[in-house]
């Protein structure tokens, strides 16, 4: 079923994001301020969620969207966490 | 049968191209533009235009696989379109807090205060004694503001 086309489109989206990925960890160490490496980080989570959905078309089965809906919720969660902090000093009040 | 098969393979693959497409040019922009808040328009439009058309290539592709329609793309793209803007409107507002506090040197100098009966949350001053209270002139405000009360 998996035809040519299919595998050089996975090929080119893992290329893709992994290049991605590679770029927000240069944000994320070079980053002049902290809410530069809080953008890099969320930027970081949203790759990874592409590539374990990239991964759950290549594998050809549908238990990886767990993962990504559960990443997707901690990325959220600790990109909010850091901001507050940044802003306020404290996470909760 | 098999020519719905090829358009549909044709169809997932051009959404899986346009999404991680999408990821680069946005991580690109990362990394390129000069300031924060323009760097804040890349991985916004990564993760709606991209992630979004990488999950539906996914939806595409396990249609024509299962031959059924899957749900958890739907659910993951929907708690991204909506966690998406939060999050860049909470970096949005620290970055604009640190502007404030002079922690970090603006394009345009630091920003004006808001108005004293202003309620914007990013300008209430941070607990004493936490790290967010680095400078002195807002601690003394904030003693002053909770001693009024």
């Amino acid at each position: 079923m998996s035809g040519a086309v299919l595998t050089y489109a996975l090929g080119f989206g893992f290329a893709a994001l992994g290049l991605a990925l590679a770029l927000n960890l240069w944000r994320l160490i070079k980053g002049p301020g902290p809410e530069d490496r809080i953008l890099a980080l969320d930027t970081m989570v949203i790759n990874a969620i592409g590539i374990i959905v990239l991964g759950g078309i290549a594998g050809g089965d549908g238990s990886n969207f767990e993962a990504a809906l559960l990443l997707a919720l901690v990325g959220f969660v600790g990109t909010v966490a850091f901001s507050k902090f940044l802003l306020r000093g404290d996470i909760i009040e | 049968m098999s020519g719905m098969a090829t358009f549909g393979e044709w169809l997932a693959s051009g959404l899986i191209v346009l999404g991680a497409g999408f990821a680069l040019i946005g991580s690109w922009g990362l990394v390129r533009l000069p300031s924060l808040m323009e760097r804040l328009h890349g991985p916004t439009k990564a993760s709606t235009l991209g992630l979004g058309a990488l999950l539906a290539g996914s939806i595409i592709w396990f249609q024509l696989v299962k031959g059924e329609w899957t749900t958890h793309e739907v659910l993951v793209s929907l708690f991204l379109f909506v966690t998406a803007p939060i999050s860049a409107n909470m970096i949005a507002k620290a970055h604009l807090h640190r502007l404030r506090q002079g922690a970090v040197p603006g394009p345009a100098g630091t920003p004006a205060a808001p108005s004293e009966s202003s309620d914007w949350a990013t300008y209430e001053a941070p607990h004493a004694g936490t790290p967010g209270c680095f400078v002195e002139e807002e601690r003394d405000g904030f003693a002053a503001r909770r001693d009024s009360m």
